[in-house]
């Protein structure tokens, strides 16, 4: 996959506490290709922001990229300097985040912030008013009604959809290769999310911008993305496209997870979950992290580290699918999940 | 005046324009008080030549301590100089060291308060310990030892003032940019490539800025009575400036000849000290949301 816009590959990050060093991700690996809309999808606390901000290199400050590359066309954003990450920030890479209601500060008006995004970037004073006809037309793009009286209003004059429209008219201001949008649509109402995805669409449609799209929500996924990513405890434990993950996951997980999500089929019966929960990631049990949980967990799962290895064009950490790793085939799964559906 | 903020700063003030605020600000009964003793101080200070009928060091030795009367609209002092003169002519002392120092103050304490609270860590801490170590210290006592090290002048009245009030502008602005750091759209401006002196300067500065004003229109008046207190004692503006503290200090020797320079001085002190003091507070009211509904029930 040499055409690849974004490559990550063995990134691990550890966040520094009190307790010792926690291991947020580790080994994760995935590419994305121009163009793409890649989701990213786990339940909370598997790593999911943490990726996402490790990406642009914005982790908290206990936070450390411990190792592996992350490399966007071709340059290794972990070796980078400061000074160069930042100037690539907004240029190459944009985000947009959760919450439309904070992301924009409320003492200036859209206008100036999104002008401001090219001033952080040092163009000159007199291209200022070409830049803000072209934050004018970004609005429009995004869907803002008169762009050109409401650029002078103040974020508070907005509801929370538009909001996130400004927050992604100014992440594309600088037309970055890659738009990370890390759960854009959580804090709003399911006809803004549909608006929102159909405006994400819209724009890969339309520019060719390639988004790394960041869920915990299967279905959302399943509408917007080419291709999905699904994260456990830190690590990826399975890549593929939307369709072959959807119609055959692989993973004990990627399976239980789609077990878990209402329909039409199983209507009147309890709703399936998954036993157990998130291993504490400073308490990580040797060998697969989702062994406790899997029906089909043998010793092996609990004893080997996991490779990440590729399957029908796919991409599975699960010994299951190693023949390398002695896994039983023949095995009986056991009765942890209830309602085991083996997809 | 304290709330003219430079065209681009306007906003921080909840989207209120200055020109609003202070009609707002003028709407109530203490802010229209307040409004119209800074306007009518600050034409005094400005206008002092002209509407001030004598020098004010100018001595009639024939016509000493007298009490109010046509050639003297409030009297004259020991050394028969003219009251209202020496009151006009002290107030320009009094705006004069009071303005910029609480200026001077803010901008310290803002800059020191901004590097803390954004920077946090070892700076962080390091400058806390500063702010509370000074302000530990009692602020006459620190103004005393300063002045003794430095003489008695009016620049150093103004270093005293902002050395002793910056302390309290850093405390607060530190805790602004904590709460302010914590918006998302902070994280978002560092995930389009703004720097970290951007962010603090440009975003994260206006957005305390209209607390920071409130604070300003009320420590004015502070600070003037530290100069006055300092002057009171022998230790600021020297002679023959007339300053409202000095002008107390002398008018206390004769208090029992005549009450009218204490009077009139103290008159004077007490009357800015409740105009800045009021229009701060309702400037506060008009800005701080907690209020804002309540201003809504009030008028229909």
């Amino acid at each position: 996959m040499s055409e690849s816009l974004l490559e990550v590959e063995g990134v691990s990050v550890v966040y520094h506490t009190r307790q010792g060093p926690l291991p947020a991700l580790r080994d994760v690996g995935f590419s994305v290709a121009p163009g793409e809309i890649l989701g990213i999808v786990g339940e909370s606390g598997c790593g999911k922001s943490t990726l996402s901000s490790a990406l642009v290199r914005l982790l908290p400050p206990n936070g450390e990229i411990t190792g592996g590359q992350i490399r966007l066309k071709g340059r290794d954003l972990v070796r980078l300097s400061e000074e160069q990450m930042r100037a690539l920030r907004g240029r190459e890479l944009a985000m947009i985040f959760q919450d439309p209601l904070t992301s924009l500060n409320p003492a200036f008006t859209v206008g100036t912030q999104l002008v401001d995004v090219q001033a952080a970037h040092r163009s000159k004073r007199s291209e200022r008013r070409a830049i803000r006809r072209r934050a004018v037309e970004m609005l429009e793009q995004v869907g803002i009604p008169d762009p050109g009286e409401r650029i002078d209003d103040y974020p508070h004059q907005f509801s929370g959809g538009m909001r996130q429209r400004i927050m992604i008219a100014m992440a594309l201001m600088l037309e970055p290769a890659l738009l990370i949008a890390d759960e854009p649509t959580s804090a709003l109402d399911v006809t803004l999310e549909a608006q929102i995805l159909e405006l994400l669409r819209q724009l890969r449609r339309e520019h060719g911008t390639t988004i790394l799209f960041i869920s915990h929500d299967l279905g959302v996924i399943a509408q917007l993305c080419d291709r999905v990513v699904v994260m456990y405890a830190g690590h990826t434990v399975e890549e593929g496209d939307v369709e072959s993950i959807y119609a055959r996951p692989l993973h004990p997980y990627t399976q239980a997870l789609l077990a878990a999500v209402p329909s039409r089929m199983h209507r009147g019966d309890r709703l399936a979950t998954i036993p157990g929960r998130v291993p504490s990631l400073s308490a990580l049990p040797p060998g697969c992290t989702f062994a406790d949980r899997c029906p089909h967990a043998q010793d092996v799962c609990r004893r080997d580290e996991l490779r990440y290895l590729s399957v029908e064009g796919r991409r599975v950490r699960c010994a299951m699918h190693d023949p390398m790793s002695g896994f039983d085939r023949d095995a009986q799964p056991s009765q942890l999940v209830e309602s085991e559906t083996a997809a | 005046m304290a709330i003219a903020l430079p065209a681009r700063h306007r906003v921080p003030l909840r989207g209120l324009s200055v020109a609003r605020l202070l009609r707002e600000v003028a709407r109530r009964p203490a802010g229209r008080f307040g409004l119209f003793v800074i306007a009518a101080l600050f034409v005094i200070v400005f206008f002092t030549p002209w509407i001030a009928p004598y020098d004010p060091a100018a001595q009639h030795i024939i016509d000493r301590l007298q009490g109010p009367s046509w050639r003297y609209p409030l009297g004259t002092d020991d050394l028969g100089r003219d009251l209202l003169s020496r009151i006009f002519y002290g107030a320009r002392v009094a705006l004069g060291v009071a303005v910029p120092a609480v200026v001077g103050a803010v901008l310290l304490g803002l800059l020191l308060g901004t590097v803390a609270g954004y920077a946090g860590g070892k700076i962080d801490n390091a400058l806390v310990v500063v702010f509370d170590t000074l302000q530990a210290f009692p602020a006459v006592i620190l103004a005393l030892v300063l002045i003794s090290l430095l003489g008695p002048s009016l620049r150093n009245v103004i270093i005293v003032i902002i050395v002793s009030f910056a302390p309290g502008y850093g405390r607060v602005s530190r805790a602004l940019v904590l709460s302010v750091k914590q918006n998302s759209f902070v994280e978002a401006e560092r995930s389009l490539g703004a720097s970290d002196f951007r962010i603090a300067a440009v975003h994260v500065v206006p957005n305390i800025l209209a607390p920071l004003c409130i604070l300003m229109a009320m420590d004015i008046p502070s600070a003037i009575v530290v100069e006055s207190g300092l002057s009171f004692l022998g230790l600021g503006v020297q002679p023959p400036t007339p300053s409202w503290g000095s002008i107390l200090s002398e008018g206390f020797d004769r208090v029992r000849d005549t009450p009218w320079p204490v009077l009139w001085t103290g008159l004077a002190l007490m009357i800015t000290t409740l105009g800045f003091t009021m229009f701060g507070e309702t400037l506060r009211d008009v800005v701080d949301p907690r209020f804002a509904g309540l201003r809504r029930l009030r008028r229909p």
